[in-house]
């Protein structure tokens, strides 16, 4: 029993690394220009295709083990990095001051497009993320503990830790913050506010693609679906830690890996239910306490 | 009789205090003005009475029934309606059709009268529609009732809000600015509008106002607000020869000698 | 860099008032109630006509294209009367064909009389969802919606009753004064009744107390809510009345389909209907029609592509929000 309960921790950490990581470009771009972008999730699952483009041209020179795949997931952050600033450039900004539906469609439109790209160049199949990595890892008391787990999380933590650092030590990072309270007062101190929300977008589209490229080592294959349901959950972490912040998304997303890993646990969830449960969770938030752990609690306003 | 009572008021926004612990009266069929420096709480205290904003601590009687825990549309039905300091119009829409948004909350048809037009949807109907354009006429504005309200100018959008908030045929009156971006001719014509609101439709002012010519030639009495919290209440000229009120205008005597 | 900002937001408008004239030139003809009388005359006599001369393939389209039209009537009274985003907006549409499906082949009952439940149930759906988050901001509500369209999926898929993932087989066909209701040309019938039902209830409420509390919500919240509007009230009302209008059309797909499953259901369906009224023009009555018209013919022209065929759709969802976001049907002169 206990083993169990050791085990889905395991798990539940693992998945809710991917889910944080995710949830935090979800988090920084509507803490700086208050949108729900949507194609947020694919922008996860391109990354996983870059990453795996990427691995498979370089692996002839490094071969796919950690050195390929490190060296993968820097290539791939940096082009799905830019490719969420030419998204920002191309379908965001015309809509920064137009009504609030108008932005949402449009997020909603960049999804289908990245989600249906994808779908028509992989002829929507299944495919395999092959890597020189093996299932040798640690074993303790009977928890299985793969090397590839350990790494995950390992490389979690530093790019949140590094993220960290960016957004409370650096110029950019300050910008950044500033420009979620006053856009408009950013603009008359001189920052330059356009830079700066494609910065967000940069570094949020970086993480969601090293978040991808995770998943993909960490399952073995991708297709061209798995942003769908990922970009809700990390939502749904995004809101759970409270939306707007950096670290309430790093706890969201590791608090929503744990309740689903408990939730598989639970005799009435089967396997099919194991979604329900994250929307469940999500709507009950919402309704409850739509401010999450860490969001700011804002003017009462009725 | 007070129409409207505020009892030791208080709002806080997180660490800032915008209004504290303020109390006045409001006297029925009277015109008082809430006048103060910029940030002084003038605003946050209207967001309070009309509901956009739960004070913290105290409480407010509009017409001896406590509404600080109402929301703003059950305020307005009960009669309290306000202007906001931006122009709040809705934009795109006719100006009649502006003013009839006030006649809502006199109205009561639902999904299934609308869709079969019942006789008494259509009877209310016209009824929205008559009293929109009196009040439309009230404030002098009827000629231009079919244009797009944003394509008017700015003082006729504001004599626009004011005959949406007249249709909802409120006993208070809360205005945010009136005189804001009017010229002199066009603020006369304010005064001498609220002066007959206050005649013929019998109802109860408040204004927020930055133009002392008009607070003091309208107000018979004035509330000064500084820092959010009440320094001076009385008469115009009360107010303008009470030594805080020139303190927080002017700044201390002491210190503009250094 | 303030000015800069400036001359891109003039540059773009003035590339909208190019875009705008153009296609407002050749719609300005119609804007004269002559022709515009004259030209729905002849929609609809043509539209009741078509049977007699038209050959099956065509009426089996344009019925998908009625039924269609319904689902986005229903859903622009959400989005465009009330500006609500919902993105699960087929979930209303499988729990009205699910009830129909199941009370029919469960229970036996006869088609008309599941019509009531329909709607009853897609109207509870709708307030079971709508009355917790409608008091959230808006992009909030979009998600909640989105998962719940899943969650409505799931559910289908999972559940014993719903037939789990092959769905219901065998619904009955229903039966009008002792007559089957079979042939291609019944339905063609039925949904364009429908169609001429749903438009003539968008329009009584477009032109009501409710249509203009709608709008005022939409335009702006607060001002509405100052002026006694009960925004979450109201947006409900928009919500149900939504629900309802898919619920029903639901009802009728069942039977004209004689089987349900849960991929009908899928995230896609909502998105298909979401931007035919956005490509149309949210809140414009005819615009709507004219999207779902648009989302039928399309794939139906455009065979050859095949799977890109939401790829083009995705891109053309851009370019319209980008370039014409209030669709292509025209705005009203004023």
């Amino acid at each position: 029993m206990l083993n169990i309960i050791a085990q889905q921790i395991v798990n539940g950490l693992i998945i809710g690394s991917v889910y944080s990581l995710v949830a935090l470009g979800y988090s920084m771009v509507y803490g700086v220009i208050k949108l729900l972008n949507f194609a947020h999730g694919d922008i996860y699952m391109t990354g996983a295709f870059v990453g795996l483009a990427v691995l498979t041209v370089i692996s002839g020179a490094v071969g796919a083990g950690w050195t390929g795949i490190i060296l993968a997931m820097i290539v791939s952050m940096m082009i799905v990095g830019l490719l969420g600033v030419v998204i920002e450039r191309i379908a965001y900004q015309p809509m920064l001051n137009a009504p609030r539906l108008s932005i949402l469609i449009t997020a909603l439109g960049v999804s289908l497009t990245l989600y249906n790209t994808v779908m028509v160049l992989t002829n929507g199949e299944f495919r395999a993320f092959k890597t020189d990595l093996g299932y040798e890892g640690i074993s303790l008391h009977n928890i299985q503990i793969s090397y590839t787990q350990i790494v995950i999380v390992l490389a979690t933590a530093a790019l949140m830790i590094g993220l960290h650092i960016f957004i409370s030590r650096t110029m950019y990072g300050k910008a950044m913050r500033a420009i979620a309270l006053d856009q408009d007062a950013c603009r008359l101190m001189g920052i330059n506010v356009n830079k700066i929300i494609a910065l967000t977008f940069f570094i949020g589209s970086a993480l969601a693609a090293a978040a991808g490229i995770m998943a993909g080592v960490y399952y073995g294959s991708i297709h061209f679906f798995m942003g769908f349901i990922i970009g809700l959950k990390a939502f749904t972490a995004a809101v759970i830690g409270g939306i707007g912040s950096i670290p309430g998304a790093m706890i969201g997303g590791l608090v929503l890996g744990l309740l689903e890993a408990a939730g598989t646990q639970l005799p009435f969830v089967g396997s099919g239910w194991k979604d329900v449960f994250a929307f469940a969770i999500l709507i009950l938030l919402l309704v409850f306490k739509p401010t999450g752990i860490l969001g700011k609690t804002e003017i009462e306003r009725m | 009789m007070a129409i409207l009572e505020v009892k030791n008021l208080t709002l806080r926004f997180g660490g800032l205090t915008a209004v504290n612990n303020l109390s006045f009266n409001i006297e029925e069929n009277s015109i008082t003005s809430l006048i103060g420096p910029n940030g002084a709480g003038k605003t946050s205290v209207f967001n309070c009475l009309t509901g956009f904003y739960r004070a913290n601590e105290g409480d407010i009687l509009f017409l001896g029934k406590s509404i600080k825990k109402l929301k703003p549309f059950k305020i307005t039905e009960m009669g309290m309606a306000r202007t906001f300091q931006n122009l709040r119009l809705f934009k795109y829409m006719t100006v009649l059709e502006n003013v009839m948004a006030g006649m809502h909350c006199r109205s009561g048809a639902g999904i299934v009268s609308s869709i079969l037009r019942l006789p008494s949807q259509r009877q209310e109907e016209r009824r929205i529609r008559e009293t929109s354009e009196k009040c439309l006429d009230f404030v002098g504005i009827l000629d231009k009732k079919d244009r797009i309200a944003k394509n008017l100018a700015y003082g006729d959008q504001r004599r626009v809000e004011l005959a949406r908030a007249l249709a909802t045929q409120p006993k208070l009156l809360l205005l945010d600015e009136p005189g804001a971006g009017l010229n002199h001719d066009e603020k006369m014509q304010l005064i001498a509008l609220m002066q007959k609101i206050q005649e013929q439709l019998g109802i109860t002012i408040v204004l927020i106002e930055h133009d002392m010519g008009l607070v003091m030639n309208v107000s018979e009495k004035i509330i000064v607000l500084n820092y959010g919290q009440k320094i001076a209440e009385g008469t115009a000229e009360q107010v303008q020869n009470d030594q805080r009120v020139i303190e927080a205008y002017l700044g201390k005597e002491e210190e503009e000698a250094v | 860099m303030v000015i800069k900002d400036l001359n891109t937001t003039i540059e773009k408008t003035s590339m909208d008032k190019r875009m705008v004239n153009w296609s407002d030139r050749i719609f300005e003809v119609f804007e004269d109630t002559k022709v515009k009388t004259g030209i729905s005359t002849l929609l609809i006599v043509t539209s009741l006509a078509l049977p007699y001369f038209a050959s099956n393939y065509v009426l089996e389209i344009l019925t998908n294209a009625y039924f269609y039209m319904i689902l986005c009537l229903g859903l622009n009274i959400v989005v465009g009367f009330a500006g609500l985003l919902d993105l699960g907006y087929a979930a209303f549409f499988a729990v009205g064909a699910y009830t129909t499906g199941i009370l029919s082949t469960r229970l036996g009952i006869n088609f008309w009389l599941t019509i009531p439940f329909s709607i009853l149930f897609s109207a509870i759906a709708g307030i079971i969802i709508g009355g917790p988050t409608l008091r959230l901001r808006s992009d909030y509500l979009a998600i909640v919606t989105l998962g719940f369209g899943e969650i409505i999926r799931i559910a289908a898929r999972n559940l014993k009753i719903t037939g789990g993932a092959s769905g219901l087989v065998g619904i009955e066909r229903p039966i009008f004064f002792g007559m089957k209701l079979y042939q291609n040309q019944h339905f063609y019938y039925i949904f364009l009744l429908l169609v001429f039902l749903a438009v003539f209830v968008s329009y009584r409420l477009h032109n009501s107390r409710l249509g203009r509390a709608w709008e005022y919500i939409r335009e702006d919240e607060d001002a509405a809510e100052a002026m006694g509007i009960d925004r979450v009230k109201f947006k409900l009302y928009a919500y149900i009345t939504g629900a309802i209008f898919a619920g029903i059309a639901g009802s009728f797909y069942a039977v004209k389909m004689t089987s349900i499953s849960p991929e009908t259901f899928q995230f896609t369906q909502s998105v298909n209907i979401l931007a035919a009224v956005v490509l149309g023009g949210m809140g414009k009555i005819p615009g709507v029609i004219m999207g779902a018209f648009i989302l039928v013919m399309f794939p139906e022209i455009f065979r050859s592509i095949g799977n890109m065929r939401m790829l083009v759709f995705g891109i053309i969802l851009l370019i319209i929000m980008i370039f014409r976001p209030h669709g292509l049907w025209p705005e009203k002169n004023n």
